[in-house]
């Protein structure tokens, strides 16, 4: 057994599972608001980074100007997904909220492409490809810096939970009803949860793009996003982080081991076995909150 | 005025469990049959076959949805999964110079079993979990199908139906196929009528309400749940089977991706869960309209001389596709089937309207 090997494909295993955590926070944002299952998140990404590309490459504006200006756009595109779709059907069954989300991803996917194109194009973000060795570890400069954005995000939340706006949020999720008597704006706070898992989508939109092109398949990260979320529990952002962490190594070394063994493209299959595996044994994740139901 | 009432006096059980209870529901669903039995000889083929029947046939799987999402209550993201078994094993037996009857009936019991699998989640879980849990199945069983060229067909991954034969009937024409989709998705409505009517289908509908208190009640939940699963599988199996036996002719993973489970799942939510008639609208709508759209935005820009994009043509159907699916659960979260019961009660009381309830 090759330990070095070993470490260096655990490692990076660990930051990409950190962009995945990147990718899971809005779902876990929305979650933790109002708890709605959020799988739009995937068409979002890919609408984030299309907004990036849209204000540097068409419109001609540096990167450091495009990219926050990207987040502001997509944050009141937040705002305005939940006031026109989510709030109407807040309250109905999970499964047309789901089937809303579904619709959503669809649409939005449906719409960036349409508007501008499917070809694959890449977001120059000037981080360089030379390689960036660790002792004899080699990594890729790029997961660095996404795991770095998804671990200051991540700072930044903590914060923000800490602040007046946060504390109301914290109360929406723990409890719809009781926020809403001792006069909570609900609304408002699910709105900025979108709002805010929009502006987490441009960031994971932005550093995916880099690494493997801004095009379709950008929206594909869902399944990956779920199981991290619902591996970390889905109301918990330190959750999404280590599950991400868990999720990327597991899936790394795996692939590694089970790859030869049957011909490649174990990737999905050790994710969607994790993502079952999760439900099966720990329905609630490592972090999320057990509730108990009531007859 | 138009569903008359009159003379429908409700003495006894045998007449209060009747399928239909206003004569004009009945009489509907005679025309309609009617219709659909002289469909080939009003419709040009083409339609015939590039509508009507993959209308009728993903039909009678969103109907094999509807019990179980619909009835039972379980969410299920990897119906197409279950619906590739079938297929697959149907077409393998009849490769194997097994009959077709005999092989439509494997590829559905194969899928029973498959689907019954995704029952073992649903007993662990509910709702939002068991429906991330069925989308990971569906994830495994895409995975399955891709990499096993034994099932999938060697190394161009599609598989040749055999020609259906049904009855001793070699079936090749335009109106045999139609005929044969015809007969199966008259034979699941007729099923899912007569659900409703049934302890099965009380029982369906007890645990969807909360299985707890059904099980309170003496309903045995864990058996239900299985049921369910396993008689939707088999509609699905064998409504995979015939799809590929009449339409597609050749088998390939694709059309039994991750898109396909969510567009089912669609049909039957925009259809109205546990509504027969809805799924027929919700079908046709998922099925018919991102295509007619991308014909009308094809020729409006040919008309207003305006260069559209090839790229932005494709995608067109797909941003039609989910606007679709949100508009129409912002209208009516209860799906067309609602909106459709919504006009029939109207019109049922129509001009003296001071009757309504």
């Amino acid at each position: 057994m090759d330990w070095v090997f070993l470490t260096e494909l655990a490692i990076n295993g660990a930051l990409t599972g950190l962009l995945y955590s990147l990718f899971a926070i809005g779902i876990v944002l929305i979650y933790k608001a109002s708890s709605v299952p959020n799988l739009a998140q995937g068409g979002l990404t890919m609408l984030g980074a299309y907004v990036v590309l849209a204000l540097s490459h068409d419109a001609g504006l540096p990167l450091w100007l495009a990219i926050p200006l990207a987040a502001v756009i997509m944050f009141g595109l937040g705002f305005g997904i939940e006031r026109v779709a989510l709030r109407r059907l807040a309250g109905r069954p999970v499964v047309m909220i789901l089937m809303l989300t579904l619709g959503l991803d669809i649409f939005l996917r449906g719409m960036t492409l349409a508007v501008w194109g499917g070809t694959s194009r890449s977001v120059e973000l000037g981080v360089s490809y030379e390689p960036f060795f660790l002792g004899d570890i080699f990594v890729s400069r790029i997961h660095l810096v996404g795991a770095g954005v998804a671990l200051a995000l991540f700072a930044a939340f903590m914060v923000f939970f800490r602040s007046r706006t946060g504390i109301k949020l914290r109360a929406i999720a723990d409890d719809y009803m009781a926020s809403w008597s001792v006069g909570i704006s609900v609304e408002r706070g699910v709105g900025l949860s979108w709002a805010l898992a929009s502006v987490v989508a441009v960031a994971a939109g932005v550093i995916w793009g880099e690494i493997q092109g801004v095009d379709q398949a950008l929206s594909l990260l869902l399944l990956k996003g779920l199981t991290v979320a619902v591996l970390g529990g889905l109301d918990s952002i330190l959750g999404a982080i280590i599950a991400g962490i868990i999720l990327g190594i597991v899936e790394n070394v795996g692939a590694d081991f089970l790859d030869p063994l049957v011909g490649g493209g174990s990737r999905e299959l050790i994710v969607a076995a994790v993502l079952i595996l999760t439900v099966m044994i720990r329905p609630h994740g490592l972090f999320g909150r057990h509730d108990i139901e009531r007859v | 005025m138009f569903y008359r009432l009159s003379g429908v006096y409700r003495v006894n059980y045998v007449s209060d469990g009747r399928m239909f209870k206003v004569p004009a529901d009945r009489n509907l669903a005679v025309v309609f049959l009617f219709l659909g039995l002289a469909a080939p000889f009003i419709v040009p083929s083409l339609y015939l076959n590039s509508y009507m029947l993959p209308w009728l046939i993903w039909t009678a799987a969103a109907l094999g949805l509807n019990l179980v999402t619909g009835w039972a209550g379980q969410l299920h993201l990897g119906y197409a999964a279950v619906m590739a078994v079938g297929a697959y094993s149907a077409i393998h037996a009849a490769r194997f110079g097994l009959p077709w009857e005999i092989a439509l009936v494997i590829g559905g019991l194969a899928s029973s079993v498959i689907g019954s699998l995704f029952a073992f989640a649903a007993l662990r879980v509910k709702g939002l979990y068991l429906a991330l849990t069925t989308l990971a199945m569906q994830f495994v069983m895409d995975w399955v199908l891709t990499h096993s060229p034994a099932i999938s067909g060697g190394s161009h991954a599609s598989l040749q139906a055999p020609t259906l034969e049904l009855l001793g009937q070699e079936i090749v024409s335009d109106t045999g196929y139609y005929y044969v989709a015809f007969g199966w998705c008259v034979l699941v409505t007729i099923f899912m009528l007569n659900l409703k009517r049934t302890g099965l289908g009380r029982a369906l509908v007890a645990v969807r309400e909360k299985d707890y208190a059904a099980a309170i009640l003496g309903v045995n939940s864990f058996y239900y749940k299985i049921l369910a699963f396993a008689t939707s599988s088999f509609i699905a199996g064998v409504s995979g089977a015939l799809l590929v036996a009449t339409f597609f002719f050749l088998a390939a993973p694709e059309q039994f991706s991750v898109n396909v489970s969510i567009q089912v799942l669609a049909m039957v939510i925009i259809g109205g869960l546990a509504s027969v008639i809805g799924s027929y609208f919700g079908v046709a709508l998922i099925l018919l309209v991102p295509g007619l759209v991308n014909g009308v935005v094809t020729s409006a820009s040919q008309a207003l001389g305006m260069q559209v994009n090839v790229e932005t043509l494709a995608h067109i159907p797909n941003a039609v596709y989910g606007a679709l699916i949100v508009v129409i659960l912002l209208i009516e979260p209860l799906g067309l089937g609602k909106l459709y019961g919504n006009i029939r009660d109207y019109l049922m009381v129509w001009p003296f309207d001071q009757l309504r309830k």
